[in-house]
């Protein structure tokens, strides 16, 4: 069964066709790669399916429930959260409390103002445990405005898998670091996901990270899906190989 | 840029309750070792500090910088005037009920139209709805007592316990002094624990990142809307402290420029600092009392000190007391 199905899914921007009647699937346990070259309509599609904004038209399927109309609040407790392109954090607040807030909206705690935080022991141990997987436990009395991207990116994805998502947008993870610190990241963001046994889509333009991480991968051109299939197939893809990743490599 | 926490997520130490308790004591103090004058002066501190506060939930915590507050400022103290002109209300606890109430309302009312819009816009339509509320009160003369305002006898305190004696100063700088001071208190204690709930940090991350905060599930509009609530209430209470002491209520208390009074004396005390707004709103209040003592030109002269006090210390006086402080604590420790 698909965790996620999309079906003639459209958002156009005036004449642009940025997601043109896409069906798009996910499996549970996954791990899938968007790729495509700038403008394809990945974040886009990513950006419909999270509640980012509505689509024009089409179906999205969670689960085999429909939730095109759900609110971002609501989709996330149905379970899918995402992380972003360019980084998005509480930049005033510690690491903790960025990972920790996450965890108090999941817990439906954010509304609870006669206590304080410090009391709610288990939620700050969880968050300690989520940095220490990410590899952030060290700094997490730092603001988060004051870390190095690489680690920026680890957090960004850090805050969106506290929510304990069964589906999580990964919105290009590595981009703006270097080559050594993009394979650590996707080292210790796949570990994690696969160890929780999440489902992932990761928007990527590194083709050796999509080849090495993902257990299928989706290829995006002009709004519209133009192949899907194993990272193999999707090597000898020719039309894949002369839109994208000739366009890609040059 | 910092790399540590702001002062904001900073939680209780022992250090911090010593120097709170010692600040109590110090307060509870001043009735015998200030003259009345003085500790009437000091009560009014306290109540400008109780708005200051909160305001400060809005602009320190939730990013919003409101110019309407004088609304709620104006309500609590229209809701006791009105209490005492129509239902001949003499009992304080009955005005702070009345208070909170209206001011509750009003609130609702505002936040509900205003907490959809941010920046800019926000603060400019609180401004708006706050002069809406300033020319009822101006034209509804017949209610309001128009430009005469409406005048407020002293209150009774503590059910009826302690009434108003023939010495209306002496009750005033004592008895009602006591009384301010300890909802100021409680004001502070119950502010405390709000900014440092998960409630608190759920605002704080609307502030920091309204889009990231809507993607960990925060519902934007409902948390800012309770913000603004309980802001308003914070602020209505402190009117309805402030008229019994100044004996009488004006439109001039829901004009702008007040608004603009409460926003200065969170700046000029530091809104990135819990303890900002309090500090900022005694200073203000003391600076603004011996400038208008001082010389007829007092709002051209209060004027300088303040953009000289606001280029000077540009995180407010407890940050640049912080800063100062953690300066010699290093020059110390080296």
């Amino acid at each position: 069964m698909n965790l996620l199905e999309t079906r003639k899914l459209i958002k156009y921007f005036g004449d642009t066709h940025a997601v043109d009647n896409v069906d798009f699937r996910v499996g549970e346990g996954e791990v899938v790669a968007l790729i495509g070259s700038n403008g394809a309509g990945k974040t886009s599609l990513v950006n419909v399916i999270s509640g980012f904004f509505p689509p024009d038209s089409g179906q999205i399927l969670f689960r085999g429930a429909d939730v095109t109309h759900l609110k971002v609040h609501e989709r996330i407790k149905a379970g899918i959260a995402r992380s972003f392109q360019i980084v998005n954090l509480f930049d005033q607040l510690s690491l903790l409390d960025n990972v920790a807030l996450s965890i108090f909206s999941r817990e439906n705690a954010t509304q609870t103002f006669w206590l304080v935080a410090d009391r709610f022991g288990p939620v700050w141990q969880e968050a300690v445990d989520i940095l220490r997987q990410f590899g952030l436990d060290r700094t997490r009395e730092i603001v988060a405005g004051g870390i190095s991207q690489g680690e920026r990116k680890l957090l960004d994805v850090a805050v969106a898998y506290a929510l304990r998502p069964q589906l999580l947008f990964l919105d290009e993870p590595t981009s703006g670091v270097s080559t050594r610190d993009k394979a650590q990241i996707m080292d210790i963001v796949t570990s994690v996901v696969r160890s929780r046994k999440i489902t992932a889509v990761v928007i990527e333009h590194d083709m050796d990270i999509v080849f090495k991480y993902s257990d299928r991968i989706v290829a995006m051109h002009d709004g519209k899906i133009l192949a899907d299939g194993t990272p193999e197939e999707i090597r000898r893809n020719k039309a894949v190989t002369n839109t994208l990743i000739g366009a890609v490599d040059a | 840029m910092s790399t540590v926490a702001i002062p904001l997520t900073q939680t209780l130490s022992v250090k911090t309750v010593a120097w709170a308790v010692l600040i109590a004591a110090a307060l509870a103090v001043m009735p015998f070792a200030l003259g009345e004058y003085q500790t009437i002066l000091l009560a009014y501190g306290l109540i400008f500090a109780i708005a200051a506060l909160g305001l400060n939930l809005l602009l320190g915590y939730t990013g919003l910088l409101s110019f309407g507050h004088s609304a709620f400022f104006g309500t609590g103290a229209y809701a006791v005037a009105l209490m005492v002109k129509y239902l001949h209300v003499q009992s304080m606890e009955l005005f702070l009920l009345g208070t909170v109430g209206a001011s509750f309302v009003v609130a609702m009312l505002f936040g509900f139209v205003s907490v959809r819009y941010t920046k800019i816009f926000f603060s400019i339509l609180n401004l708006a709805l706050s002069q809406v509320l300033w020319s009822l009160a101006y034209k509804f003369y017949w209610v309001t007592g128009g430009t005469d305002g409406l005048r407020v006898p002293t209150p009774t305190l503590l059910g009826g316990a302690v009434g108003a004696t023939d010495d209306k100063v002496h009750f005033l700088a004592h008895a009602y002094y006591y009384y301010v001071l300890v909802l100021f208190i409680a004001c502070v204690l119950v502010m405390w624990v709000i900014v440092h709930s998960p409630f608190g940090k759920a605002l704080q991350a609307i502030r920091d990142n309204e889009t990231r905060a809507k993607f960990v599930g925060i519902r934007i509009r409902r948390y800012r809307l309770v913000a603004y609530l309980v802001s308003g209430v914070f602020t209505g209470i402190a009117g309805a402290l402030w008229v019994p002491l100044n004996g009488l209520t004006t439109p001039d208390i829901l004009y702008w420029q007040f608004s603009g009074e409460i926003v200065f004396m969170c700046v000029l005390g530091g809104f990135q600092y819990f303890t900002g707004p309090i500090i900022g709103a005694v200073v203000f209040n003391y600076l603004k009392s011996w400038v208008v003592g001082a010389t007829t030109y007092w709002q051209g002269l209060l004027g300088v000190i303040l953009v000289v006090l606001v280029v000077a210390l540009p995180t407010g006086i407890v940050g640049t007391a912080k800063r100062l402080i953690d300066k010699t604590r290093g020059a110390t420790s080296a």
